[in-house]
């Protein structure tokens, strides 16, 4: 089992949480809240070891395009980068929907 | 006593030790026998043996079709005696289970259904004021702890080799974890609800009383003696409180080893008005 | 609706995860849930064996209104450790049916929903998964004098070990054809018993045994369902409609200990179950 942290820049705040996926045989669970601080932050719990140059790159693929100050939070059970990314953009577009739903931050 | 040429297993020792043997013959997987405790009458049950059982999946110390039923029809023949009576009286649950019954005739026909009637039995016999004891004078394990002796007010263990409280047998849990008897072994002394030590579930804080350096194979008078004063006292402090589960939270061992349980609670509690 | 629009229509309960679940039976609009995600109330035991936690410890609860009524739902999640219960995730489930008793207590109705999707004990909690079991049946004994308490065995897991207990506590069982419900996992027998006792590989044979077709058919559950979510939520809609019995299944101890004298266990199979059994302990519906 490993944990990660990554931090990177954000331009805008970040006001809606979300949750998405199950920690699951490979799959993973990502909750997404208000960064404390100005920055992204990515906080990874994996069963998986060995893995970090790959997480750091999917990372960086996906804060190209993201620039909220989030707190993500994940807890994996060996998801493929396909899933990561998958799941990151999931909770970022429950994140950043501008209709209110009753679901609210979760699905 | 068993009649046959066997050792008798600690379930019938402690009925033998604790209740007179009745003046018929008895029979059958599940013995309930009058008791004295603290000079007033219980009803003692226990699991046996049963090497005639119908099912021969079922004739060892463990509960399946017919005991899971007859543990129900046991409890709530007392549940009925006293239904008008002001006092209800103890009914003791002797644990020696040292699983439930394992196989294909036993799930076809609802096993889990017949370990569920005992737990409805005990269950209801506690809410209706009796109070009920769990005595662990061996294994109780998984299905069949919950099926006899887990829904009870207390529960008193003997502290000895032999005793154990663990949902799964070692061996089996040994190659489902894909580890050796020994790593669990281990692992049971830092994850404590792991352990298969009876020192180490007396400290989750659901037993009562540990009774230690009590024989359970070839107890004393005294050994017997010291027992049934637990009993007794723990049907006194079973009586003090309410009727449901909710002492196994308060010691001061479930406070740190079931913290989060109470945590849970007490955060629910919290939350569940909006 | 044409065959062809009725399938399209279908939205599979299966595929959903828990809290999908738990949305979909409630009344739109109603869910709220309880020590959710972001409360992070996770297993304290998993970490120091390297297992990787669930925020909400696979299970999770969920109150709002059913048909109406209001309502509290504690759905347990598959896809983490096989849906097993832990200290934290039975401490929800428990609590929540402490709760709803609470609730009936004080004058106010609820109605409790469990969605059975479990293996039972969380092996790496062991202890406090089995004591936390324990909890949960004697709050289901104790609620459903006053109030139904439903429980849906819905997928692939189906509901065994302790919980399997627990599901035969409930007032009412709905279930799909694709569920089941046993105290041990077919490869738990066989291990114990050997492959000649039961071979776990023989799907259909399990099927046949404690799927949700046969335990409806023999009386161990009540409604057998398609796996669609409007017809789950029917059941257990219909499941509350019927109130509280007079007699819980698990209290019919002369009427099943009469039924297994019937059985020759030299020959006993599904089918000839059926011919036993048929109409014993269930509405059938």
């Amino acid at each position: 089992m490993e944990n990660m942290r990554y931090e990177y820049p954000a331009k805008r705040p970040v006001t809606r949480r979300a949750h998405v996926g199950v920690v699951g045989s490979g799959d993973l669970e990502v909750l997404l809240t208000p960064s404390p601080t100005a920055n992204a932050e990515v906080v990874i719990r994996t069963s998986v070891d060995g893995y970090e140059h790959v997480w750091k790159s999917v990372l960086d693929r996906f804060f190209l395009r993201y620039d909220g100050a989030a707190k993500f939070e994940l807890n994996d059970f060996g998801a493929t980068p396909g899933v990561v990314m998958l799941r990151l953009s999931e909770a970022v577009e429950v994140s950043d929907a501008s209709d209110a739903s009753d679901s609210g931050d979760t699905r | 006593m068993n009649g046959t040429n066997i050792t008798p297993s600690r379930g019938e020792r402690w009925l033998d030790a604790l209740a007179p043997a009745p003046a018929g013959a008895e029979s059958g997987p599940v013995r309930a026998r009058d008791a004295d405790l603290d000079g007033e009458a219980a009803r003692l049950i226990a699991v046996v043996p049963d090497p005639r059982n119908r099912f021969a999946r079922a004739t060892d110390n463990v509960v399946g079709l017919e005991q899971g039923w007859l543990l129900a029809r046991a409890v709530r023949a007392v549940l009925d005696a006293d239904r008008a009576a002001d006092v209800k009286r103890p009914i003791v649950a002797i644990v020696d289970v040292k699983s439930q019954a394992y196989g294909r005739r036993e799930e076809l026909l609802g096993i889990h259904l017949a370990c569920a009637a005992a737990v409805d039995a005990y269950a209801s016999a506690r809410l209706a004021g009796h109070p009920v004891i769990a005595l662990i004078v061996g294994p109780a394990m998984s299905g069949a702890y919950l099926a006899h002796g887990y829904q009870a007010n207390r529960i008193v263990a003997l502290d000895a080799p032999g005793t154990a409280v663990h949902a799964m047998g070692k061996e089996a849990a040994a190659r489902v974890t894909r580890r050796s008897v020994e790593s669990l072994d281990s692992l049971g002394d830092t994850v404590l609800p792991m352990s298969y030590k009876m020192s180490a579930y007396a400290k989750l804080g659901l037993l009562h009383e540990l009774i230690q350096g009590v024989d359970a194979d070839a107890p004393s008078a005294g050994d017997i003696e010291r027992v049934r004063a637990s009993l007794g006292a723990a049907v006194k402090d079973a009586r003090g409180g309410p009727p449901d589960l909710s002492s196994r939270l308060t010691s001061a061992d479930a406070k740190r080893t079931r913290a989060a349980s109470v945590e849970v609670r007490r955060r629910m509690r919290a939350q569940w008005d909006s | 609706m044409t065959t062809q629009e009725s399938f399209l229509a279908r939205h599979s309960f299966i595929e959903m995860t828990a809290r999908e679940r738990a949305h979909a039976l409630l009344d739109a609009g109603t869910y709220r849930e309880l020590l959710g995600p972001f409360d992070k109330l996770e297993s304290p035991w998993l970490a120091m064996q390297s297992i990787v936690c669930q925020s909400d410890d696979g299970a999770v609860i969920a109150r709002g209104s059913l048909g109406g009524e209001p309502a509290v739902i504690a759905a347990i999640e598959p896809a983490f450790q096989g849906g097993s219960i832990g200290e934290v995730s039975g401490a929800k489930i428990a609590a929540a049916l402490e709760l709803a008793l609470g609730e009936i207590e004080a004058g106010h109705p609820i109605r409790p929903v469990i969605l059975f999707e479990t293996g039972g004990v969380r092996l790496q909690e062991a202890n406090l998964g089995l004591a936390a079991i324990a909890e949960i049946q004697a709050a289901i004994v104790a609620l459903r004098r006053h109030v139904p308490v439903v429980g849906v065995i819905g997928g692939m897991v189906g509901c065994f070990g302790g919980m399997s207990l627990a599901a035969a506590l409930c007032t009412g069982l709905v279930m799909t054809r694709q569920a089941r419900l046993g105290m041990n996992g077919p490869e738990v027998i066989e291990q114990e018993a050997g492959v000649a006792e039961l071979d776990a590989s023989d799907r259909r044979l399990i099927w046949s045994m404690i799927g949700g077709e046969e335990r409806v058919a023999v009386g161990l559950a009540d409604t057998l369902v398609e796996d669609d979510t409007a017809q789950v939520r029917d059941a257990v809609l219909a499941a509350f409609g019927r109130g509280v019995p007079a007699q819980h299944r698990s209290e019919d101890v002369d009427g099943f200990i009469e039924r297994l004298a019937r059985v020759n266990p030299d020959d006993i199979d599904p089918d000839t179950l059926r011919t036993l059994w048929t109409g014993a302990g269930g509405q059938n519906r």
